[in-house]
């Protein structure tokens, strides 16, 4: 194909654009509707992610050590639970730090402060708080815990209690809600995005069902498939740049209201994610509303071509 | 230049051509003339090769129509322009870019485009309508941009089918007047028409057809 073949199927492809007038709006009013569906699946992944995250981050397992556990065997036993692949941060608290902690907690409450001056001694352990890196491997994680391997010998006699045992239904339940979620996010988005393109494609087929006649007239013509073919698919990307454009449009001021009203409720700020994200948010726009366009075009006037 | 051999044509159960036999020379006017159904579309489809035969040879010089692929029968398209009684122009292009696209799709120049369009818009008499599409123009012009669209690019053949089907007295004799002087400038005609009288206005060579049989040749009975 020359440079001219090329520039003629532009300009055609562009002219084409412009006559066809309502039917090019609908077009594109409909590639819009489809991008939207991506913008807002990108958006509510974005906020499923953060909730999740948060939820993840506020689990995890405190094991709490008798009063008498000696520290060098605390961070020794720490040590040893870092070099789990599982573990993401084990944090150690002493015994000092633990009644400090538990003195600013009730700061307010005089009977148990009293109380504790009463004892005298420190009556709480040091503990340590382990984070694991997925909610699932909480229970490896106890597992190793419970038993007495050489690594760690008799760190078992140290141990007073770990609270996985009595969290573990709490953490089993969540983490079945939070893989449930991921898997039915990731259906819901493939049901919209394959629903968008079908709709899509029927639009731009109905478009250039109307043009079937002159498909045909330019074939007897004598014009080369390309030359029948190439303005429809410019046309196809015309309808991708300017619904990209559009829902880029759309969702600046609607993600900057979300981020005005609802960061609170989200927990993440929309309008924030938005404009970080805006580069990556326009590549996945343009380009599948460009292709979507395109390969909409191509495949159904190869139907009228072949005649 | 266009030769049947026993060219028979079937389409379910109706025979559109029955056993036709008959030639065309290179610069001959030739007329068509029979009934709505008497097969006389179907024989201009033959030699475009929209259809193909059920039995005999369709030959365009030395070509046989029938045995090209799709790149070749492109090219042999091209060698012949078409009119037809419904136009087929391209509706949202005006009348110089109805004319421009068949010239780009044999990949002639900007130039050419520029100097040779308002020439055969002149030839047809189409100069006040240029930049008009083609649902502003009356029937008679719409068909004379037909004809302007198919002579541009020089073709050895024009094939007309029912182009006057449409049209009144005054614009039928017009496009007759036109075909004839496409003639004369060495192109071979053939014009198909139900209309007897547009035959003998022109009076050249007549094929007479009848349910799908040349019932009369005036160049045999010669």
């Amino acid at each position: 194909m020359t440079m001219i073949t090329l520039k003629r199927i532009i300009k055609a492809g562009f002219l084409n654009f412009k006559r066809n007038g309502l039917i090019s709006w609908a077009a594109v009013l409909v590639v819009t509707i489809t991008l939207s569906v991506i913008t807002t699946i990108i958006l509510l992944q974005a906020v499923l992610h953060f909730s999740l995250n948060q939820i993840k981050d506020k689990v995890d397992v405190t094991i709490y050590f008798t009063v008498k556990a000696p520290e060098e065997k605390i961070i020794l036993l720490k040590s040893s639970l870092e070099k789990l692949p599982e573990v993401a941060t084990v944090s150690y608290t002493s015994a000092d730090e633990a009644l400090k902690l538990f003195r600013d907690r009730h700061a307010n409450d005089y009977a148990t402060i009293q109380a504790l001056d009463e004892i005298g001694d420190n009556p709480l352990g040091a503990y340590l708080n382990v984070k694991a890196k997925e909610v699932s491997q909480y229970e490896s994680i106890a597992n190793f815990m419970k038993s007495d391997n050489a690594l760690v010998s008799g760190s078992t006699s140290i141990i007073d209690k770990v609270n996985y045992h009595q969290n573990r239904l709490v953490i089993e339940r969540l983490n079945t809600i939070i893989s449930g979620a991921q898997k039915l996010g990731f259906l819901i988005t493939l049901l919209l995005v394959i629903i968008s393109i079908i709709i899509t494609f029927n639009t731009i087929r109905l478009t250039i069902f109307i043009s079937k006649e002159e498909i045909g007239v330019m074939r007897l013509v004598g014009a080369s498939k390309m030359h029948v073919r190439g303005p429809f698919m410019i046309e196809g990307a015309i309808y991708g740049i300017i619904a990209t454009l559009i829902t880029l449009a759309i969702f600046w001021p609607a993600t900057a209201w979300l981020g005005v009203k609802m960061t609170d409720f989200l927990g993440i700020n929309m309008y924030g994610y938005y404009l970080s994200n805006f580069f990556q948010i326009f590549v996945i726009l343009s380009l599948s509303g460009i292709i979507l366009g395109i390969i909409s075009s191509f495949l159904v006037i190869r139907k009228y071509l072949n005649k | 230049m266009i030769y049947f051999n026993n060219v028979s044509k079937v389409y379910r159960d109706t025979v559109a051509l029955d056993d036709v036999t008959f030639t065309v020379e290179s610069g001959e006017f030739v007329s068509i003339v029979g009934h709505s159904g008497a097969g006389k579309t179907t024989l201009t489809k033959l030699i475009l090769a929209e259809e193909s035969p059920s039995d005999g040879t369709v030959f365009f010089e030395s070509i046989n129509v029938n045995k090209l692929k799709n790149k070749d029968l492109t090219k042999l398209r091209r060698r012949i322009g078409m009119v037809f009684q419904d136009y087929k122009l391209l509706s949202n292009k005006t009348a110089y870019e109805n004319i421009a696209f068949a010239m780009e799709a044999v990949g002639k120049t900007e130039e050419e485009i520029a100097s040779d369009v308002p020439h055969v818009l002149e030839l047809v008499d189409l100069s006040h309508r240029v930049m008009h599409f083609p649902y502003q123009m009356s029937g008679g012009e719409q068909q004379r941009l037909a004809i302007a669209r198919a002579i541009i690019n020089q073709p050895e053949l024009v094939i007309a089918d029912e182009p006057t089907g449409n049209l009144d007295p005054v614009n039928t004799h017009e496009i007759v007047q036109i075909l004839k002087k496409i003639n004369d400038l060495g192109t071979t005609v053939i014009l198909t028409t139900h209309n007897r009288g547009v035959i003998e206005s022109v009076g050249k060579r007549m094929i007479t057809m009848e349910n799908g049989k040349i019932i009369r040749d005036t160049k045999q009975d010669k």
